[in-house]
């Protein structure tokens, strides 16, 4: 199994490390500075992943979870994760979050940004369209009926992959989408931000949109 | 991680609101200026009915005209005398610090010492471009403007210096609060950093818990707990924001709670690109694994009773009213939560109590 690092303990950070190593994953998590201070976070909200210095955490992970608010992004060092695959989770929400210059290009989702930015890693979309306590709550076994459905977009079909299996593990049934640009539709405004949805019905509101 | 004795705090009901425009019995929206009248006659009312706190949300858009919560609120104290009065929340960073202390200990001294403070941003985010603010610079704006105020609340000339505003040098800033000081809490919505800012500062921690599992807020309790303990600082009370409305029965309040629930949030939806709610999402919410505190006196107690032992909380503060909805379902909600609604989370609590004591204890 990829080993894992979860950048952030905001939000969405520690309830994703939670998920992961609920799901057997070998997790560290990490914010910008000194792990000592996110070490409480930590071991309350995630106990299991190892609170580490950024650096060491991806060094060590084959896959990182980038959870950071989106306004640090700009600040954000692309060589610390070159060469990983990195699974964005950020949205660019202005009415709740403000404007971010380099986001604003509307014509591109925010991944195909974060994508250009990240040059040499490979960027996988999703989990962005639910709120966190939806990925707390929501995760169910495979099989279940009340399995919910997340996307997962990407321009490399083998990192979807990894990534999708991830998702899967976690306790969501997946809809894979073939390039970044295509995971626009998991933003706001789109047809499933927000939403609770069925593989069936993800598949349905995703392909209407599309169409 | 340790189970929690005895609660060592009293338990304590609150209403808040938004002070959304009510609307007439013909549908029609009352004018901002009925509205807010009607709001101090729902705080005399909250009073008369044995309720302990209340508390207005600062707003700055048409459905919620409240901008200035505090003077409302010193209508309110001035025709009561037992209910403590407060803002739900003050958004601090778009805020003065000093203003803020100055304007809530003038509203205690005019309660005589019923004032109270809750900080944070909430779902307000009008007041950043209104006073010239950046949300995206939201956090640091909170982090220094928290830790002046926590200076303010100390008392005594204060010398300061910070980035958000002009520095105070051996400044007496008045009036005094009648009691040296008034209990301050940050409210909480899922950031697990705000909960430490908390407990550093020693204010108690309310969790806005507004969708989905009121459960799931546990560890934030267990998290302030352990972190007051790593800050040397004593125990400090925890409480629960969340919706709702009471009516007679669970169909009356279902039915006049849900269009407008349906209509406030579908227009919020437009705005920020999110899904618009269901009738199966709402039924959800308004279950036990949801967040939303509708129904019967009945049926709200035991939720409320469910939610504050999940989260070994020791207050609820039901947030009411939903625009569109009339003053007299408010009134009603009112009376019924004062009345019904609260005796009976403190018999269903007292009932828990009894039963968590009596059960035999095993030893070694």
């Amino acid at each position: 199994m990829p080993r894992i690092a979860v950048l952030g303990a905001g939000h969405s950070g520690p309830v994703l490390a939670r998920a992961a190593v609920e799901a057997g994953y070998h997790v560290s998590i990490a914010a910008s500075r000194d792990p000592a201070r996110i070490a409480l976070i930590a071991r309350v909200l995630a106990p299991g992943a190892e609170p580490r210095w950024a650096a060491d955490a991806v060094a060590d992970a084959d896959v990182v979870i980038l959870a950071i608010p989106i306004h640090r992004f700009a600040a954000f060092d692309p060589a610390l994760v070159a060469g990983k695959l990195v699974v964005d989770v950020m949205n660019y929400w202005p009415p709740v979050d403000g404007l971010q210059a380099m986001f604003e290009d509307r014509t591109r989702g925010s991944s195909e940004i974060v994508q250009e930015s990240l040059a040499e890693s490979t960027v996988i979309k999703t989990l962005n369209h639910l709120g966190y306590h939806q990925l707390d709550e929501e995760r169910r076994p495979e099989g279940s009926p009340e399995r919910r459905a997340v996307g997962v977009a990407g321009d490399d079909p083998d990192a979807v992959d990894v990534v999708a299996d991830i998702v899967e593990r976690i306790g969501f049934d997946t809809v894979r989408l073939d390039s970044l640009r295509a995971g626009r539709l998991f933003e706001a405004g789109g047809p499933v931000f927000g939403a609770s949805l069925r593989r069936s019905e993800f598949e349905l509101a995703v392909r209407a949109e599309a169409a | 991680m340790t189970t929690e004795p005895a609660k060592p705090f009293p338990l304590i009901f609150g209403l808040d609101t938004f002070g959304d425009v009510t609307h007439d019995a013909d549908d029609r929206p009352l004018s901002h200026a009925q509205t807010i009248r009607n709001l101090v006659e729902q705080g005399v009312l909250a009073d008369r009915v044995g309720i302990d706190f209340f508390g207005i949300g600062e707003h700055h858009t048409a459905d919620f005209p409240l901008s200035a919560a505090d003077v409302v609120l010193a209508a309110i104290a001035a025709r009561t005398t037992r209910i403590r009065v407060g803002s739900a929340v003050t958004v601090l960073s778009s805020d003065d610090p000093v203003r803020v202390f100055q304007r809530y200990s003038t509203l205690d001294a005019i309660s005589g010492g019923r004032a109270e403070v809750i900080l944070g941003r909430g779902s307000s985010i009008d007041s950043f471009p209104l006073f010239g603010y950046d949300l995206a610079d939201y956090e640091d704006l909170f982090e220094e403007k928290t830790e002046l105020f926590a200076e303010l609340l100390k008392g005594g000339p204060i010398t300061w210096q910070g980035k958000t505003r002009a520095s105070l040098h051996n400044q007496d800033v008045v009036p005094h609060p009648e009691n040296g000081t008034f209990p301050v809490w940050i409210g909480v919505g899922g950031s697990p950093q705000s909960v430490i800012r908390a407990a550093h500062y020693g204010f108690s921690l309310m969790l806005a818990i507004i969708g989905g599992s009121p459960a799931r807020f546990a560890p934030f309790s267990e998290l302030f707990r352990q972190a007051l303990e790593s800050f040397g600082r004593a125990p400090l009370p925890v409480g629960v924001h969340s919706p709702g409305h009471v009516a007679a029965t669970d169909e009356q309040a279902l039915e006049e709670f849900w269009p407008r629930y349906l209509e406030v949030i579908t227009r919020y939806s437009r705005i920020r690109g999110f899904a618009i709610p269901t009738r199966e999402s709402f039924m959800y919410e308004i279950g036990p694994r949801g967040a939303l505190h509708v129904g019967s006196p009945e049926t709200v107690a035991q939720k409320i009773a469910q939610t504050l032992t999940s989260l070994g909380a020791n207050r609820f503060d039901l947030k009411y009213g939903m625009g569109g909805l009339s003053q007299e379902a408010l009134m009603t909600n009112i009376e019924l939560y004062g009345t019904e609604v609260i005796p009976r989370v403190r018999e269903l609590l007292g009932d828990r109590e009894r039963r968590r004591l009596e059960e035999p204890t095993i030893v070694g």
